[in-house]
């Protein structure tokens, strides 16, 4: 087990350098970045004070020096927290990413949660009631989560919530509550605004994992074991819960792991952006329309890291709960 | 004496592989509409949507931001009229929202007619024509017939749409025929050969999948100079999507030229002296296509919408260019949603088209394996 834990850092260690590699050769690829056009700006003004800002952001950045010393420089100040600054916004990125993570962290442990809860039972109960009518109709839905794309599904009920609710219900809450503090109509407020992202990921985010467990669980209902417990006389709700889903759910750790913890900071940027949430994900798509590269990066750094971990902790707890995989 | 039962004289008939593919894809209701849907909607948007639609892409009329006129059969008196008609419209002011909107006016009625002239179009980009499926007679400068309402240059979104498919729906072929072209080859050549050319690429593949998809597709989008022409961004823009999905297909083509590798009819072909490329091309790759056609087929809808989401963010296609994803950025605001709901008629369009892929890829993942179980 140490053997195989210490494998999978090492190989994680690599993959995180060259993942920062190629993010820093994604800030410098676009020509005419926000960096670039800003010290075109400065040195058309040409006064004295620009040329100090010019000269400090050479020395910052390294404008001058070779690719791989400004890389080291950048990686070197990553590590030690600081990111660069968003020139958008003219505010170092350190500062405008922390105030969005509370709640992107917060809106996606909920969507995490929410989506995993509905799920599992559902996948659960399609199994073992196959074939029946609540079955087929899950199937259904599940087909159509699966090839509904989130953010067009988002624009279509607000659609719906616009036209036929009349409430134009995006961001988080409404205008007399966005600074308010909290109490009972604010949350309401937040409740209220809330049900769309909701409908969203219940739909989009629980098609696949349904599926899945599903299939797995039929497949470990018809294994011998469960017989076995089932002959020796183990209540039904036993031989599911603790015999069949224990053993059915190990595939799951691998998409929570790969998928869902990404999500935590990623969320769902198109959803985000068209419901107006104030999370990363925008964040990242509008620095990437400006070419505001230092933030782009920043947060290419940020979800790719949590992939690797995602993945990393995936694999060490399955080989914790399924024995076959540390003897390999 | 009774006849033979027709059965009993029929000799039993040896069976191609594709024909009992045909056979079994066939009694898949759901595949086959998903094919012919698709076939229609390729024909109709890639091949002419100049003839199906009434005007030009770029044709702007003075009603801006029109809702759609109703096509009707009956008229304000209650009668019945064979040959469908629209009304005109009529700008109106809203005083309070101080809001340009327009209006039916019942008075002025428009005829439908079919095949009947209007801006001209080069067929297939070749044949001169003016031939559209449908429009007005009118002579009535006024006239109009959209369908599908206006957009906020007085242009008919019915055409742009129709038009707008044309960029769609061929990324998602061309992007995965890149794909498939890379995923497989490269596959192929790490499972044949083993060792240190099958370790580089798996490791290749490994750190592609480190990163998250969709950030990386928009990070590279993003990175296509804003002063290249529409043809070489809309073609970067494909080679991009190809190379962030390729290892997936790599992984599972690898999988299975792993274990043909091993049979019997690869030492056949070894031994009349078939070298290493055709032993790949002609006898190992044949063997997983049928495989990776399925998957082909079920990841074409996710190269359309990456392809729409980018667009839609401007981060892909841009303005001269028309594509789904460059018609939805228009009805991204609220204001939008609220008084031009008619600009969301892109997303049924979408939806139909990644509905039909996964029907038909559905129905081909059964039937490509047909001597399996079932």
């Amino acid at each position: 087990m140490l053997n195989y834990i210490l494998r999978r850092l090492v190989y994680a260690a690599i993959m995180i350098v060259l993942v920062s590699f190629v993010s820093f050769v994604i800030i410098k690829l676009p020509p005419g970045d926000f960096l670039t056009q800003k010290v075109e700006q400065l040195r058309a003004r040409g006064d004295r004070s620009a040329e100090a800002r010019i000269e400090d952001y050479r020395i910052r950045y390294g404008l001058d020096r070779p690719f791989i010393e400004q890389y080291v420089g950048w990686v070197t100040k990553f590590v030690q927290g600081d990111f660069g600054e968003s020139f958008e916004y003219e505010r170092p990125v350190k500062d405008l990413l922390g105030e969005r993570l509370t709640m992107t962290v917060i809106l996606a442990l909920a969507t995490l949660i929410f989506t995993w809860a509905i799920a599992i039972p559902l996948g659960v109960y399609s199994a073992v009631k196959q074939y029946s009518i609540g079955d087929q109709i899950i199937s259904v839905f599940s087909f159509i989560g699966l090839g509904m794309p989130g953010f067009l599904l988002a624009l279509l009920i607000l659609y719906f919530a616009i036209t036929v609710l009349n409430q134009e219900a995006t961001g988080l809450f409404s205008q007399q509550y966005v600074d308010a503090p909290w109490s009972i109509g604010r949350v309401l407020d937040l409740l209220n605004h809330l049900w769309i992202p909701a409908i969203v990921s219940a739909v989009t985010g629980t098609g696949g994992l349904i599926r899945i467990m599903r299939g797995n669980l039929l497949e470990t209902l018809g294994q011998p074991f469960i017989e076995a417990a089932r002959a020796r006389g183990l209540a039904n709700r036993t031989v599911i819960w603790k015999h069949a889903v224990r053993m059915a759910i190990n595939p799951l750790i691998v998409i929570l792991g790969s998928e869902a913890i990404p999500s935590i900071i990623t969320g769902n940027a198109l959803v985000s952006i068209v419901l107006n949430l104030p999370t990363i994900g925008p964040l990242f798509v509008e620095s990437l329309r400006k070419l505001d590269m230092y933030m782009a990066g920043t947060c290419i750094v940020f979800f790719t890291l949590l992939l690797l971990i995602g993945n990393l902790l995936a694999d060490l707890v399955l080989a914790w709960v399924d024995p076959r995989i540390r003897l390999e | 004496m009774a006849k033979p039962s027709p059965e009993l004289k029929k000799k039993p008939i040896s069976q191609s592989y594709w024909s009992l593919v045909w056979w079994r894809f066939k009694k898949n209701k759901l595949a086959i509409v998903g094919g012919i849907l698709l076939i229609v909607m390729y024909f109709s948007f890639v091949a002419v949507p100049e003839f199906i639609s009434p005007y030009d892409l770029e044709r702007r009329s003075e009603y801006t931001e029109a809702r759609p006129q109703t096509i009707r059969f009956v008229d304000q008196n209650g009668k019945f009229h064979l040959r469908p008609f629209v009304y005109g419209l009529e700008r109106k002011v809203d005083p309070v929202a101080r809001r340009r909107s327009y209006v039916e006016n019942p008075d002025r009625v428009y005829e439908i007619y079919f095949f009947t002239k209007g801006d001209p179009y080069k067929l297939f980009g070749l044949i001169p024509a003016d031939i559209h499926l449908f429009g007005t007679k009118s002579d009535d400068p006024a006239a109009s017939v959209f369908i599908m309402g206006t957009d906020s240059l007085g242009r008919d979104y019915f055409s742009r749409i129709m038009y707008g498919g044309r960029l769609s729906l061929m990324i998602g072929l061309i992007g995965q025929f890149l794909t498939l072209l890379l995923g497989s080859v490269l596959g192929a050549i790490s499972g044949y050969y083993g060792g240190r050319v099958d370790i580089i690429i798996q490791r290749v593949t490994e750190f592609l999948a480190a990163f998250p998809d969709i950030p990386l597709f928009m990070a590279l989008a993003a990175a296509i100079p804003a002063y290249w022409s529409p043809i070489l961004v809309y073609f970067m823009l494909t080679v991009i999507l190809a190379f962030v999905r390729w290892g997936g297909l790599a992984r599972q083509v690898r999988g299975l030229i792993l274990s043909l590798r091993e049979r019997e009819f690869v030492l056949a072909a070894k031994s009349f002296g078939a070298d290493d490329s055709r032993l790949m091309f002609r006898h190992l790759l044949p063997g997983t296509m049928s495989h990776v056609i399925v998957i082909a087929t079920l990841s074409i809808p996710g190269m359309i919408l990456a392809e729409t989401a980018l667009s839609w963010l401007g981060l892909g296609l841009r303005a001269p260019l028309t594509s789904w994803g460059v018609l939805l950025q228009e009805s991204m605001t609220v204001y939008a949603i609220r008084f031009a709901p008619w600009l969301l008629w892109t997303i049924p369009f979408l939806l139909i088209v990644i509905l039909a892929y996964n029907m038909l890829g559905d129905g081909l993942r059964d039937a490509l394996d047909p001597y399996g179980a079932r």
